[in-house]
């Protein structure tokens, strides 16, 4: 390709990096937002250039916003007492997505692992049971990832937490539209043995 | 190249958006890493969870490739693991020890089926702590640091072995222990096999095995620290007593 593309091609191989995308779907996305300049390009470019000043993570719980406070842990309907333990940002989105739960949340930003050298210094363990004092928390949720990972961070906390603070776990089994014959063998052991009366 | 063998996954790293990296303990090709493409997808990262026995297919060009795997499952062992503190922290301490101190691409075909056989034994929580002091033991063995408890090293008895020497690893008695006898570890019986082996007599033979571990075992590794994961374990053991 001719010099005069080198910033198309640059902005290419940017969005190849993107999750989901390689550099043939990055092509096509580039080449539709050149198409919907107006449209698209230049309020995604400026949206970009505000999001990448303002975006950081809440000092409280991790969650990712433009402000130091973020708007779950500033509003006073959240304080339920019930806090929500979560591995991730994305997990923290799930849920909320749901719009089930009306508490607030904590985000570990990882769980513990050996293969990684990540202890419990390294997630937010210690503002977690900070925040159980300071925010008067009487219920914590540990929705964690039913990963031996995640399971292993969530025995770690309720060690932590045992006899301070009512500890609960999401429930393992089968997914809503799940069908039995595609489910592996761990899940459905996990549901029979959490089977619940009719 | 081409083998088809069974394993026990140890670990699984993310490669990619969609594929993995597993470290697996095989039964005749040793511990051996390769890639599963597709290993992070929502069907396949249920099985490779660490403890899951897989039926595997290797391929690669050439031996000293990394290569990709085929892996089916035959065991789960994810939801005995998640069946209580003790079962998750012990798996932990058995997959993490497996992937610090076993050489890649050196076939335990012994190591494995104890390995398999402790697995298995993962929901009874009663007797898992001796099943495991055992394995530790047979791990110390298979990898040239084995203990040697038959008789004391200094006076060749069977009678009154009560001590391990740290630096040779075999028994003595107590009247070969003379006046050394603080700088020996303990010998437990539970570590001979005898006795009803208590609990506490566990812990304190895992103390023993712990030293060889770190002194011998990890010394020989380039002195890399033994993975948290098994004073882990034997933190949640103890509170049990």
């Amino acid at each position: 390709m001719s010099g005069s593309t080198d910033d198309i091609e640059t902005l290419i191989d940017l969005m190849a990096k993107l999750p989901g995308l390689g550099p043939r779907s990055a092509r096509r996305a580039v080449l539709h937002l050149i198409r919907k300049r107006s449209l698209l390009l230049s309020p995604l470019s400026d949206m970009m250039s505000r999001v990448a000043v303002s975006a950081r993570e809440c000092l409280n719980c991790g969650n990712i916003g433009t402000s130091d406070i973020c708007d779950i842990c500033e509003s006073e309907k959240r304080a339920t007492g019930e806090l929500c333990v979560v591995e991730d940002v994305a997990d923290l989105w799930a849920m909320e997505r749901s719009g089930v739960f009306k508490g607030r949340y904590h985000v570990l930003g990882g769980t513990l692992s050996a293969l990684d050298a990540v202890g419990p210094e390294e997630l937010r363990i210690p503002r977690l049971l900070d925040r159980v004092v300071s925010e008067e928390i009487t219920e914590v949720i540990l929705a964690l990832n039913a990963t031996v990972d995640g399971q292993t961070t969530a025995h770690y906390i309720a060690d932590q937490l045992q006899g301070r603070v009512k500890l609960t776990s999401l429930a393992q089994g089968v997914p809503i539209g799940g069908e039995l014959d595609y489910l592996d063998d761990g899940t459905i052991t996990a549901a029979l043995r959490a089977r619940k009366e009719l | 190249m081409e083998w088809r063998d069974h394993g026990i996954l140890l670990t699984t790293r993310r490669h990619g958006e969609t594929g993995a990296i597993i470290d697996v303990l095989t039964q005749d090709h040793g511990r051996h890493a390769g890639i599963v493409r597709g290993g992070a997808s929502r069907k396949m990262a249920p099985i490779l969870q660490p403890g899951a026995q897989l039926d595997l297919i290797w391929r690669a060009r050439l031996e000293d490739h990394l290569g990709s795997y085929q892996a089916e499952p035959l065991r789960s062992r994810a939801v005995s693991a998640f069946s209580g503190r003790l079962a998750l922290s012990g798996l932990n301490a058995v997959t993490a020890l497996l992937s610090f101190a076993v050489p890649e691409r050196e076939p335990h075909p012994d190591l494995y089926k104890r390995t398999e056989q402790l697995l298995d034994l993962l929901e009874q929580e009663e007797i898992w702590p001796l099943a495991y002091l055992r394995w530790e033991v047979a791990l110390l063995d298979e990898l040239g640091f084995g203990l040697d408890l038959d008789r004391c090293a200094v006076t060749g008895t069977r009678e009154g072995l009560i001590y391990v020497s740290p630096k040779s690893g075999r028994a003595v008695s107590r009247e070969g222990a003379g006046e050394w006898a603080d700088r020996l570890l303990p010998l437990p019986p539970v570590l001979r096999g005898e006795g009803s082996a208590p609990d506490e007599e566990v812990v304190l033979a895992l103390k023993t095995t712990g030293y060889f571990l770190d002194t011998k075992l990890a010394k020989s590794l380039g002195n890399r620290p033994v993975p948290d994961a098994r004073s882990r374990f034997i933190d949640t053991f103890t509170r049990r007593i």
